[in-house]
C-alpha cells in the first residue's frame, strides 16, 4: 500500500448526457499533501471529485485508490460535499449530520456503538462545535454548517479527504479554522485534494495545486506549478474550441 | 342532539361491525400515508405522490378486465403497477428530455388518469356483471371495505412499518445527502427506488377507501403539519402517523353523523384542518407565534426609546433625579395609540422607572439599560462606518433598528473587534459601564 499513490487516475474521460466535461485527465496524487484545485467556473472541478468517487459512468479510463479499485478503497476516502447540495433545513440536529460520517463503519442493519458515539462528538470538538450539536442545523451559520461537514468526514477516519469548495461563502473565523484543520490534517499524515476558489490564497493553503480546465493542465507543488503563465493556460480562451467541440457533439447526440 | 349523543357513542364504543372495519381502514391508511409521505415531504416531491396516485387508476380498470371480478388484492397489485409505470415515466421524461418535473408530472398524471377514465368507463358500458363499486375509486368509499381488504391494508401497513424502521438509516441519509451516502456506497438509485415501492403501496391500499384524487393529500399534510412541530426527523414521523390516523378515526365519525357524505374527503377535510392549526399555533413556526414575537419586540422598541430618551435628558443635566410628566414622556417618539401607557407599566413593573402620580423617572437598574442602548447604537455607527465605510448621515437609522437586536455575545465581538472606541462617528461619547456607579449615587 504505501507504495501506491492515495489516488491514482488513468486517462479519464467523464460525459454529462454525451456532453464531454473531462477530457483524457491522467494524474497520480502524492501521499500526505494539502491539493488544491482550482480552474474556472464549469471547469469539471466538481465533475472529477465524483468520478473519481465512481458516482458518474466514465467514457474512458480508470482510478485506482492505493492501487485498487475505488469500490473496494471506499474507507479510506472522506467525502466534503458543497454546502449548498443539501436542504439545511431537514429535521436533523448537528450531532445527527456527524453521526453519519461513521454510516460507513457500520453493518447494514443496526445502529452506532458508543465508540461511533464517541468519535462523531471528537469530531465536532475538533472543529469547534461541541457546544452546538443538539441544534437544528438551519440554526448555524453558514460556517458553522461548512464545519458541521468537515466534522463529520472527520468521523469517517479516512487518510483521504476530497473537499468540494470547502472555503465557499465563509466567514474569517470559519476560514481560519479549516486552515488549521488542513494542517492538522497533514501533520497526521493525511492525503487532501481540495476544490479551491479564491487565487489569492491558494499558495497560503496548498503544498500542491492542480490546475484544471476540462483537462489536466498542470500538477506539481504549489512553488513550481502556480505561475502567471500556467494560470494563463488554465483560465485563456484558449479552450474555446474544445468547448465548441463538446457543444456540437452535445446537439448531435442529444435526443 | 339526543341522535346525535347515540350516533357519537354507538361510534366509540366500536360495537358495529361495519364501524370497526371503516376506522380500522382509514387509520391503518392514514397511518401508513402519513409515516411514509414524511420522506416524500422531505425529498421535495410531493407532487409526485400525486401524479403516482392518478397513475393507479388505469391499473385497477385493467386488473379489473383481465380478471373480470371485484378483488382487493388484484386491483390493488394492477394500481400499483401502473403507478409504477407512472413513475417511471416521470423519470424517463426528465432524465432524457429537456422537460422539467413539472411538465413530466402534469403529463403523467393527466395521461394515465385519462387513460383510467377511459377503461372505467368501457367496463360501466359493457355489461360486467360485477362491476359497480370500481368507480369508487376514483373519489373513494370507505364503507366499501370488506374484512379482506381490511386484512390486506393492515398487513402491507405492518410491511411498510418494518421497512421504515430497519430502514431508517439509510433512508435518512439518502433523501438528507444523496452525494454523501453515494460516497459511503451506499446505491442510492435502489433506496430511492425502494422508497418509491414503499409510496406507491401507500397509496394503493388507499384507493378505495379515499380514492386517486385524493390520497396524495393524506401524504403530504401529516407532513407537512408534523413539521411545524418538530425539528427532528423520529419525532416528525411519529407525529405524521398520529395525524394520519387521527384524522381517519375522525373522517370515518362524521362521515358516521351524516352518511350522505363519504368517508375520504372528510379525512382529508380533517387532516387539512390539523395542518391549518398546526401552521397558526405551532411554537417558533406558527404564524400566532410569529406574530406574538413581532409585537414583543415592537413593545421592547418602545420601551427602549423611552429609556434612551430619558437616559439622554439625565446625561445633558448632569442627573436624573427629576420627574418627568407623562406628556412630556409621550412626545419623545411617535407611539401608537396605548403604546406608551402599556410601555410605561412595563418599565414600572420592571423596576426601571420610579412613578409617582403621573410622573416618571429612571432608577438605577433603569440608567443602566438606557446607557446600553445608546451603547449599542453609537458602537453600531462605528461599525458601520469603519467597515461599511457608510457617509455619517446613513448611520442612524440603521443603528436605530439595530439597538434593539444586539446580543451581550455581539455587544463584546463588536467592543472588541472596534477596540473599545470612545466616540461614534458624530463625535458623542460612547458609555460604558462606568455610569452604573455614579447612577447609584445620584439615585439614593
Amino acid at each position: 500500500m504505501a507504495s501506491s499513490p492515495p489516488i491514482e487516475v488513468h486517462d479519464l474521460t467523464v460525459a454529462y448526457r454525451q456532453k464531454p466535461v473531462l477530457w483524457n485527465v491522467d494524474f497520480s496524487l502524492p501521499e500526505g499533501e494539502l491539493i488544491g484545485l482550482v480552474g474556472p467556473n464549469g471547469a469539471g472541478k466538481s465533475t472529477l471529485l465524483k468520478a473519481i468517487m465512481g458516482f458518474l459512468p466514465l467514457l474512458s479510463g480508470y482510478v485506482r485508490v492505493y492501487g485498487k479499485p475505488f469500490e473496494q478503497q471506499r474507507q479510506f476516502i472522506g467525502y466534503v460535499p458543497q454546502r449548498e447540495s443539501v436542504d439545511w433545513d431537514f429535521p436533523v440536529s448537528v450531532l445527527d449530520v456527524v453521526n453519519m460520517g461513521r454510516f460507513g463503519h457500520l453493518p447494514l442493519i443496526g445502529g452506532l456503538k458508543r465508540t461511533d458515539k464517541e468519535r462523531a462528538r471528537a469530531a465536532l470538538d475538533q472543529v469547534g462545535l461541541a457546544d452546538l450539536a443538539g441544534r437544528q442545523i438551519s440554526q448555524l451559520s453558514g460556517g458553522q454548517q461548512q464545519r458541521v461537514f468537515l466534522a463529520r468526514a472527520l468521523a469517517q477516519d479516512a487518510t483521504i479527504y476530497l473537499m468540494d469548495e470547502p472555503f465557499a461563502g465563509v466567514d474569517a473565523r470559519t476560514e481560519r479554522a479549516i486552515v488549521d484543520l488542513l494542517k492538522q490534517l497533514k501533520a497526521d499524515g493525511k492525503t487532501v485534494l481540495a476544490v479551491h476558489h479564491d487565487l489569492h490564497t491558494v499558495q497560503e493553503y496548498f503544498d500542491w495545486v492542480m490546475l484544471l480546465n476540462l483537462r489536466l493542465v498542470r500538477l506539481g507543488p504549489t512553488t513550481e506549478i502556480f505561475t502567471e503563465e500556467n494560470l494563463r493556460v488554465t483560465y485563456g480562451g484558449k479552450l474555446a474550441i474544445l468547448a465548441e467541440a463538446a457543444e456540437s457533439l452535445t446537439r448531435r447526440t442529444e435526443v | 342532539m339526543v341522535e346525535w349523543w347515540d350516533l357519537t357513542y354507538r361510534f366509540f364504543s366500536f360495537s358495529d361491525a361495519a364501524v370497526r372495519l371503516v376506522v380500522a381502514g382509514t387509520m391503518l391508511l392514514g397511518a401508513a400515508a402519513g409515516g411514509l409521505g414524511t420522506f416524500v415531504y422531505l425529498q421535495k416531491r410531493s407532487l409526485v405522490g400525486d401524479a403516482l396516485a392518478h397513475a393507479a387508476l388505469p391499473g385497477v380498470g385493467l386488473a379489473f378486465l383481465i380478471l373480470g371480478e371485484k378483488q382487493f388484492l388484484p386491483l390493488v397489485v394492477g394500481a400499483a403497477v401502473t403507478a409504477w409505470l407512472g413513475g417511471l415515466a416521470v423519470d424517463a421524461v426528465t432524465r432524457y428530455t429537456r422537460l422539467k418535473l413539472d411538465a413530466a408530472l402534469g403529463m403523467v398524471l393527466s395521461v394515465f388518469f385519462g387513460f383510467g377514465i377511459l377503461i372505467l368507463t368501457h367496463i360501466q358500458k359493457g355489461g360486467y356483471a360485477d362491476q359497480s363499486g370500481l368507480a369508487h375509486f376514483i373519489f373513494g368509499k370507505a364503507a366499501a371495505m370488506s374484512p379482506g381488504d381490511v386484512t390486506a391494508i393492515g398487513v402491507i401497513t405492518l410491511l411498510l412499518a418494518v421497512t421504515l424502521m430497519v430502514g431508517f438509516r439509510h433512508f435518512k441519509l439518502v433523501v438528507f445527502d444523496p452525494g454523501f451516502a453515494a460516497s459511503l456506497g451506499l446505491p442510492i438509485r435502489i433506496w430511492q427506488f425502494a422508497l418509491t415501492t414503499l409510496v406507491v403501496m401507500a397509496v394503493t391500499i388507499g384507493l378505495q377507501a379515499v380514492g386517486v384524487v385524493l390520497i396524495a393529500a393524506l401524504l403530504i399534510t401529516p407532513a407537512a403539519a408534523a413539521r411545524q412541530w418538530t425539528d427532528r426527523l423520529a419525532p416528525m414521523i411519529g407525529l405524521a402517523t398520529a395525524f394520519g390516523s387521527l384524522s381517519g378515526l375522525l373522517g370515518a365519525y362524521i362521515s358516521f353523523l351524516a352518511p350522505a357524505l363519504p368517508t375520504g374527503p372528510w379525512v382529508v377535510v380533517v387532516v387539512s384542518s390539523i395542518f391549518a392549526v398546526s401552521l397558526l399555533l405551532a411554537p417558533n413556526r406558527g404564524i400566532v407565534w410569529r406574530l406574538l414575537e413581532f409585537w414583543g419586540h415592537r413593545r421592547k422598541v418602545s420601551r427602549d426609546h423611552i429609556l434612551k430618551a430619558l437616559y439622554r435628558h439625565g446625561m445633558d443635566r448632569g442627573n436624573w433625579t427629576d420627574y418627568y410628566p407623562r406628556r412630556a414622556i409621550a412626545e419623545l417618539w411617535s407611539f401608537r395609540p396605548g403604546e406608551l401607557r402599556s410601555a410605561l407599566g412595563q418599565l414600572v413593573a420592571n423596576g426601571s422607572l420610579e412613578r409617582s402620580g403621573d410622573m416618571f423617572r429612571l432608577t438605577s437598574a433603569g440608567i443602566a439599560s438606557g446607557e446600553r442602548i445608546t451603547r449599542l447604537h453609537r458602537l453600531w455607527e462605528v461599525y458601520l462606518s469603519r467597515y461599511l465605510d457608510l457617509p455619517s448621515d446613513h448611520l442612524h437609522r440603521d443603528a436605530e433598528a439595530m439597538e434593539h437586536v444586539i446580543s451581550p455575545e455581539l455587544e463584546a465581538q463588536l467592543t472588541d473587534l472596534l477596540e473599545h472606541p470612545t466616540h461614534d462617528p458624530h463625535a458623542q461619547p460612547i458609555p460604558y459601564e462606568r455610569a452604573k456607579g455614579e447612577a447609584k449615587d445620584q439615585a439614593s
